[in-house]
């Protein structure tokens, strides 16, 4: 069936079946393959996206669901002339490895900061306990995220 | 063309030891990288699904998929009857690493097609138009599957339970058993002053990559050639395989390393799928993709781990550590794989750890059981028999009324003692080329330096007290870390038109940052600034052998054939700009991008490359393993009425030889512990009786999250370079993994020694506490 919603400020137009999940529609429809699926079942949150600026397990979100909403992906939290201060803070502290988890890590971060500007480090790993890296061992990536606060607050991102 | 007067090279960069923020992670966190299923081609693509066995161990009698493949979009169901027709027999997996010849009889089939041995076996590919379609038909086909007596564990398997047998033509479940000797530990521990013995268990988990498996590969009719993206680890070794078992010559056949959502020894084997999706290909004379799904990843990537232990140690009354013997057993799964064995072997001939030990006599019975076959895990069997052997020496410590740090300290390698020779182990291939010994080190400097940042001294006061309802407690372990494996790596480097250098190698990247430490070495190398350097990695297309990324090799090996390769590099271009300076070759300084004269004349790398094709090649050779070794302390608080233990402080230090980059080095022993604490603690495969895995989701698989573990820290130290590579580095990718299972159950024991519960069966889950706990009341009350 024809769905109309917005993709990082785009507005597009797919045609799927009722059964297709978001991610799959982002990824092979619309080409965004900077989502990643790592469980399928919402888990591991590779998949993570934000759907009006909520953080969202695309692999539990049908595609048929975002029908006029605005979606964001990794992608559109990106820019190509540099580094978000997100991302540079992951870069920063060595919160990547194999890269696969690192979108959701994003996007989840990038909805808490947005937010709660001044979360602290409890809260921090709480909202980060809903997404799975097995390379880090997480301990980078917290740091990365309180370090990127600054740049979050009095309304900035 | 020359230039005069140029300022001499700007003050030399050294990337190598510098913290250089990863060349990968621009892409990654932009959500950019290619990972297999991120691949776009031009041609349309069909998707492949595999239908999995249900059962653990049974005769196939048939495999109706009349109305499968009456679904519109269903292009082919393929299975061993089409295997057959084509290539006379079903192909069997090679075994990559320690090919024994008893386990001949032992090796998979690609595809199931008399009998089935574990759950999740592949019995059939269903090829569609998309991936929902090939799995509507997969769910249209009928199984028609006998059910035979099952051998879900080691003591069924070895006592063939109800005529368990899973290989016709053998008599055995069992047909091999490793052995570690050195010295004669009968004779010692006939006589010795001190011994103690005592039982262990290791359970079933898994690599849990963050990417599952994917495969996509494209046949080219009209070539005749296979092109195979999604390729991991050992893109080489599996080329060869399947070229094999297609009947094809190898250039024929490409293989592409895409971005790797992790390996940590599990992804990048060769699997079934790794014949079946190529053989798919070229059956359809199309592309054909398949990408695994999480069920099938703990159904199918190679398990790890499971093990027993019936061990002793002797030790005189000052706490020397006099000898090792005992049996285990290894419980394989159902097939070698390609690199099943590398777990038992290690576990028989680590025991011993980083300690002067003389006399050890330990074996180790591989065994087949109804289970998915295993393979490497980071530290295979390096975690298991560091679990072991650091447990004994903390209970010989206690019972010797000994401190545990004081009497690892009289027992750790020192510089004197190297090289150190390990156990012998038998049975080894022929010939057996590889030397295990311990190349250089004093374990001493690691043990200190844990001891010190630690603040061993001051938490050693916590031990075993109760404060506000929780136990707590300290514990201690050593480890050595064996690294980069022979036989060779090799290189290729070529001078670029624009100038830039175009470095290719045998490594493979699987997230551990190789790009960016292979740049620092290169970049050092040719004196020049890394952003002129690409590196290519990985597919079977840049080079004509390379090895790959296992066994913390990547660094040592491709690192050291980069270095050759650059000294050649740097001999071509001298050669050529000499020419161009009028100098000899032997006067022309090569830095910077440039290559200049005595008189300070100067040409460009892309002026030298105008004249001349300027490529060359560049090898590393060795038959010798690094050692990293370091030592590791635990705080840990245990709660007796939920069984659960939380991790106060952890730290771990390793003395890695040469850090390339101190920040990527510390990644992987941070996360290297967080995994392991994972399968000290949380993860476990469980199977029931009759084979069936009763953890296949994430839900039911539980590895660590955010929460679980926040205080981690590491400390690297340089101290001893080893002498066996040109850059003095040793593998450090699994060290953190090794020790974290001893250091925590001493921790745990040291906690509830007023129980006098020992922790000797993994994993430490809040259930097996709270009832070791409730065991020791019991006994008491």
């Amino acid at each position: 069936m024809p769905t109309q919603f917005e993709v990082n400020g785009r507005a597009v137009e797919v045609e799927v079946e009722p059964r297709m999940s978001l991610a799959d529609c982002l990824r092979h429809e619309l080409h965004l393959t900077g989502t990643h699926v790592g469980c399928e079942h919402g888990v591991c949150g590779a998949c993570t996206v934000l759907i009006d600026g909520e953080a969202v397990r695309a692999c539990l979100t049908l595609a048929v669901q975002v029908e006029g909403r605005k979606v964001v992906t990794v992608e559109g939290l990106s820019s190509e002339a540099a580094l978000s201060p997100l991302q540079a803070s992951f870069r920063r502290h060595n919160a990547l490895q194999c890269g696969f988890c690192t979108p959701g890590m994003i996007t989840t971060a990038h909805a808490l900061l947005s937010e709660e500007p001044d979360c602290d480090a409890d809260r921090v790993r709480e909202v980060l306990s809903g997404n799975i890296c097995r390379c880090t061992g997480y301990i980078p990536i917290v740091e990365a995220v309180l370090d990127a606060r600054a740049a979050y607050k009095n309304g900035g991102k | 063309m020359a230039q005069p007067l140029r300022k001499p090279a700007a003050d030399k960069k050294r990337y190598v030891g510098s913290s250089i923020e990863r060349i990968e992670d621009l892409r990654f966190l932009r959500g950019k990288g290619t990972y297999v299923d991120d691949v776009i081609l031009e041609q349309d693509v069909l998707h492949a699904v595999i239908l999995r066995s249900p059962v653990a161990h049974g005769r196939i009698r048939g495999i109706d998929a009349s109305a499968a493949r009456k679904i519109e979009g269903v292009h082919a169901i393929i299975t061993a009857e089409d295997i057959i027709a084509s290539c006379g027999a079903v192909p069997l997996i090679p075994i990559r690493l320690h090919p024994i010849p008893v386990l001949e009889p032992y090796k998979q089939p690609v595809i199931a097609s008399d009998k089935v041995r574990h759950v999740g076996e592949p019995v059939a590919v269903i090829v569609a138009v998309s991936a929902a379609i090939a799995e509507d038909a997969m769910n249209a086909i009928e199984l028609d599957i006998e059910s035979l007596p099952v051998a879900a564990d080691v003591a069924s398997a070895v006592a063939k339970k109800d005529g368990a047998l899973l290989f016709e033509g053998t008599d055995s479940n069992a047909p091999l058993t490793y052995t570690a000797k050195k010295g004669d530990a009968d004779a010692v521990f006939a006589g010795a002053p001190y011994t103690r013995r005592e039982r262990f268990e290791v359970q079933r988990i898994t690599a849990m990559t963050m990417e599952p498996r994917g495969l996509m590969a494209v046949w080219d009719t009209a070539t005749g050639t296979l092109m195979v993206y999604g390729a991991a680890k050992v893109p080489f070794f599996n080329r060869g395989a399947v070229a094999q078992m297609l009947g094809m010559e190898k250039d024929a056949v490409t293989l592409i390393e895409n971005d790797v959502g992790g390996s940590f020894g599990a992804r990048g084997e060769f699997y079934t799928e790794d014949f079946l999706i190529p053989f798919a290909a070229r059956h359809l004379g199309r592309a054909v993709k398949w990408i695994e799904d999480r069920r099938e990843n703990l159904l199918s990537m190679n398990q790890a781990r499971e093990c027993d232990a019936d061990i002793e140690i002797a030790c005189d009354r000052d706490g020397i550590i006099l000898a090792f013997r005992g049996t285990m057993n290894y419980d394989l799964g159902a097939y070698p794989r390609t690199n099943g064995l590398v777990a038992p072997r290690n576990l028989t001939q680590f025991v011993c750890g980083p300690y002067r030990v003389t006399n050890i006599d330990l074996s180790c019975r591989c065994v087949f059981t109804n289970k998915t076959g295993s393979g490497t895990f980071r530290a295979p069997g390096r975690f298991e028999s560091n679990f072991f052997g650091e447990r004994l020496v903390d209970m010989a410590a206690q019972d010797l009324g000994l401190d545990p740090v004081e009497m690892r300290r009289k027992n750790v390698l020192t510089e004197r003692d190297m090289p150190w020779a390990l156990p012998t182990i038998s049975p080894s291939i022929v010939p057996n080329t590889s030397d295990t010994s311990c190349d250089s080190g004093d374990y001493r400097n690691t043990l200190d330096r844990c001891v010190q940042d630690f603040g061993w001294a001051k938490k050693r006061e916590l031990q075993g007290k109760l404060i506000d309802g929780r136990y707590h407690g300290i514990g201690f372990g050593c480890f050595i870390e064996g690294g980069a494996s022979g036989p060779r790596e090799n290189a290729r480097l070529r001078l670029d038109k624009d100038g830039r250098v175009t470095v290719s190698v045998g490594s493979t990247g699987v997230g551990q940052g190789l790009e960016t430490v292979l740049l620092q070495i290169a970049a050092d190398a040719l004196d020049m600034p890394m952003d002129d350097i690409r590196l290519l990695h990985g597919s079977t297309n840049l080079l004509r052998e390379g090895w790959g990324s296992y066994h913390s090799r990547s660094t040592v090996m491709g690192g050291s054939a980069i270095l050759n390769g650059a000294e050649n590099l740097k001999a071509m271009i001298r050669d050529k700009a000499a020419a161009l300076l009028g100098c000899s070759a032997a006067e022309v300084h090569v830095a910077g991008g440039e290559a200049v004269s005595p008189k300070g004349n100067a040409v460009s790398f892309a002026q030298i490359a105008e004249t001349a094709h300027i490529e060359v090649d560049g090898t590393f050779a060795s038959h010798h393993h690094t050692y990293a070794y370091g030592a590791a302390a635990a705080h840990v608080a245990v709660d007796p009425g939920t069984g659960g233990v939380e991790l106060i402080d952890y730290l771990v230090v390793e003395d890695v030889g040469r850090a390339i980059n101190p920040l990527t080095v510390h990644g992987q022993v941070i996360g290297g512990t967080v995994q392991g604490l994972g399968g000290v603690f949380l993860e476990h495969l469980v199977y029931d009786s009759e084979g069936q895995l009763l953890t296949g989701s994430l839900a039911d698989y539980l590895v660590p999250t955010a929460t679980d573990y926040p205080q981690v820290r590491a400390v690297t130290l340089e101290q001893y370079p080893s002498p066996l590579n040109p850059l003095g580095a040793k593998g450090a990718g699994e060290g953190g993994t090794i020790v974290v299972g001893g250091v925590i159950a001493n921790a745990l024991a040291n906690a509830l020694s007023s129980l006098r519960v020992q922790p000797n069966v993994m994993p430490l889950s809040p259930m097996r506490v709270w009832q070791m706990v409730d065991g020791a009341r019991r006994k008491s009350a």
